[in-house]
């Protein structure tokens, strides 16, 4: 390797300018699957200090990386190889892309002279990624390697942060090139920051004020930004009961008096109803998504909306809003509470509407029908709530036990619980949980799951016990496509079609099979054993939970349907 | 409404399927679109006529402009713009008349002739597509054989 010490050049191959450019980026683990066109980077492992985590799938390995990126909020990586390699993490590309986390994803490419002549193993990666990803390059010169790498992260991780591409074809892996590596660039159309908006502040803040029954709807960006003590402060000043969206569950403690928990679908039946009752809603990062607000507009007519979000193409997209406040929610928000501070007093007493507020929430407590057996879902997520240390991270898979996950697990540490809220991606819980363990080692991680979610990535117990990254699978095992069903049940007159998974596999053998650790718990004695054993064992650990599959997640509200229409259980 | 947009961007391959697709996969619909280099070679300026309503149009520059490589993004006052098309005609010439009766015809609408053949000739018409439209019709009694359109290239009047 040549340096020239003057103008700080390196002549190095592509394949080592990456990794020396992921290594600049602080990159210490790096989820992916070998193939012919991406050798060339993973010969370079040999000669790094990045930790190559391997797994079955390249879908998983996006998972992966996505989990990590949650935790971390900074962009997780992953590798693939050329054609399928890169078309398998096209589903995990699109998962953080409908979730807005940083994800970095690099794909080997078939030879520079070979793209464009259908050559083995060569897919349009571009042109397929191009709709779900925040940004793709695809570097036809060795040289172009560390600025897409610098650049990448940088789009990955500023602004609405969303999954970026970086394709490298396999000559320009090998080709040696005189490397710099950018400190300061400049993406002329790219514009993530903006000046914080204190005109369009002080109307919220008016508007709040002037409000009878005002909430706050928390959503996803508001756990992107970490503005959880910001959102607390102006909930506390204000004494305003806080909802969020099912992606911004546990932006607010739910252990709070204010707590209302998330609405939507299968919203709580308290948030939903006070929700319908607002005059004023302080809208904090969210996308006003069909799943959180069913058909809105039988209630908004009455309802002032303030709408604050970092990307300006979400005001007005879904939701036509009274006063917006684009920018950093969490820059928004503290310049919101100093301009509070000025202009009000705290509040300390409760008014009428705070009084109703507590009294519907008390009354949903109270008299929520929850399925009469030992092993129902509330119960069941209570006990793991009971038994798992706050500051432990959650994730889901995507069907009822989400939803019930959703329901029946208070979420009291903020960003602490992450689900695939926005592409609902089954599979993505358990290799999420390994990207979230790796990113913080320290804590128990549990992916809360189904045997139908839990089946499309479970190979991934591979990864788990081979490199070491012990989380723990808890599987609400209704052998059955379980929300499915529900609507089977529900909307087609139990006409069951392809939904019994008749009890196949055994999740206990299959876990043993990986070397991990399979414990099945039939009562709630044994899952008390259960969880306790798999928070002090030391290697991944499946806990295998039969619950009746009849159980359906309610409340519920039906598709194309208002929040105020909700279904309660009967 | 329809909706002159006027966009600079970065002058690479792959801008033109982005920005198309943004339009497909979003529900929007393009009526028009031309695209050429700028005086600059690393921009190029795309022209792009839509029809929706204010809440449409407004969400269509919002997310043109989320585009990393969309550099500026505006919506053109018509009023205040101009803006022209290009389109040559080929009419068919059925008696003795037709040519000279197509000749003032596009002369009164400032095109030029082109390709004069004893079967059919060539109409270049530069102006407004509604202008493009209103010789169109007028032209159609005597047989349109084809039409070629460029698709509207707008600039914004100074000191508008």
């Amino acid at each position: 390797m040549a340096i020239d010490l003057v103008n700080k050049m390196e002549t190095m191959s592509g394949a080592k300018a990456l990794m020396t450019a992921l290594e600049k980026e602080g990159v210490k683990e790096v989820f992916g699957l070998p193939g012919g066109a991406n050798l060339p980077m993973y010969d370079e492992f040999a000669r790094c200090d990045i930790r190559h985590i391997l797994t079955r799938h390249e879908q998983s390995a996006a998972h992966m990386a996505d989990g990590f990126g949650r935790v971390s909020r900074k962009p997780g990586v992953c590798f693939a190889t050329s054609g399928p390699g890169a078309t398998n993490i096209l589903t995990g590309i699109a998962t953080a892309q409908a979730d807005s986390a940083p994800m970095v994803a690099v794909t080997g490419q078939v030879p520079v002279a070979m793209i464009g002549k259908d050559a083995f193993q060569e897919s349009d990666i571009i042109g397929m990624a191009n709709p779900v990803v925040k940004y793709a390059y695809q570097p036809r010169t060795a040289g172009e390697v560390p600025e897409a790498v610098r650049k990448g992260f940088f789009i990955a991780e500023t602004g609405r942060p969303g999954p970026v591409l970086i394709d490298i074809p396999k000559d320009v892996q090998t080709n040696e090139a005189e490397m710099t590596f950018p400190d300061e660039f400049k993406i002329r159309g790219y514009h993530p920051w903006s000046d914080p908006d204190m005109v369009n502040s002080e109307k919220a803040i008016d508007m709040l004020l002037s409000a009878e029954k005002p909430v706050i709807l928390a959503g996803g960006g508001t756990i992107i930004s970490s503005a959880f003590a910001e959102l607390q402060a102006i909930a506390e000043f204000l004494m305003i009961p806080v909802v969020t969206t099912f992606k911004g569950k546990g932006a607010f403690p739910e252990n709070h008096p204010l707590s209302l928990g998330p609405i939507g679908m299968h919203g709580h039946a308290e948030a939903n109803k006070i929700m319908t009752e607002a005059d004023c809603v302080l809208a904090i990062g969210t996308r006003f998504s069909d799943r959180s607000v069913g058909t809105f507009e039988t209630f908004e007519k009455r309802l002032k909306i303030i709408h604050m979000d970092v990307d300006p193409a979400e005001i007005g997209k879904n939701q036509t809003t009274s006063v917006a406040v684009v920018g950093d929610v969490r820059a928004s928000l503290r310049i919101m509470v100093n301009l509070l501070m000025k202009k009000a007093m705290k509040k300390t007493e409760e008014n009428n509407w705070l009084k109703h507020v507590k009294e519907t929430k008390a009354y949903w407590k109270e008299n929520l029908k929850l399925h009469p057996g030992e092993m129902g879902a509330a119960k069941i997520l209570r006990k793991l709530r009971e038994l798992l240390p706050h500051q432990s991270i959650v994730t889901t898979e995507v069907g009822q036990h989400q939803m019930w996950a959703s329901l029946f697990f208070d979420v009291i540490q903020p960003g602490t619980f992450f689900s695939s809220t926005g592409l609902g991606t089954m599979g993505w819980g358990f290799p999420a949980a390994i990207g979230a363990k790796v990113a913080k080692p320290d804590v128990p991680v549990v992916d809360i799951a189904g045997d139908g979610s839990f089946a499309m990535t479970e190979n991934s117990l591979a990864t788990a016990v081979l490199e070491d990254i012990p989380v723990i699978v808890f599987v609400l095992n209704n052998s059955t496509l379980g929300m499915v069903a529900q609507w089977q049940r529900t909307f087609y007159q139990r006409r069951m079609i392809g939904v019994d998974e008749k009890h196949c596999p055994d999740y206990v053998k299959l876990a043993e099979s990986y070397g991990a650790q399979g414990i099945r718990a039939q009562s709630m004695d044994e899952l008390d054993r259960a969880i306790k054993t798999a928070l002090s064992s030391n290697v991944a650990t499946v806990i295998d939970i039969p619950i009746d599959p009849e159980e359906d997640v309610l409340p519920f509200v039906a598709p194309g349907t208002s929040l105020a229409d909700m279904v309660l259980p009967s | 409404m329809w909706a002159i947009l006027s966009l600079l961007v970065e002058n690479k391959p792959g801008i033109l399927f982005k920005v198309t697709h943004m339009f497909r996969s979003r529900n929007f619909n393009i009526d028009s679109i031309s695209v050429g280099v700028t005086d600059n070679p690393e921009f190029s300026r795309m022209t792009i006529t839509t029809i929706g309503d204010e809440k449409q149009v407004a969400q269509i520059v919002k997310q043109l402009d989320k585009l990393i490589d969309t550099i500026e993004v505006r919506q053109l006052d018509e009023h205040k713009t101009v803006y022209r098309e290009l389109s040559i005609f080929k009419i068919k010439l059925s008696n003795a008349n037709d040519s000279m009766e197509i000749n003032k015809l596009a002369n009164a609408y400032g095109g030029k002739v082109h390709d004069v053949k004893k079967e059919s000739m060539m109409v270049e018409l530069t102006a407004t597509p509604d202008q493009i439209e209103a010789f169109q019709e007028l032209a159609k009694p005597f047989g349109i054989l084809d039409v070629a359109r460029t698709g509207v290239a707008a600039l914004q009047r100074s000191g508008a």
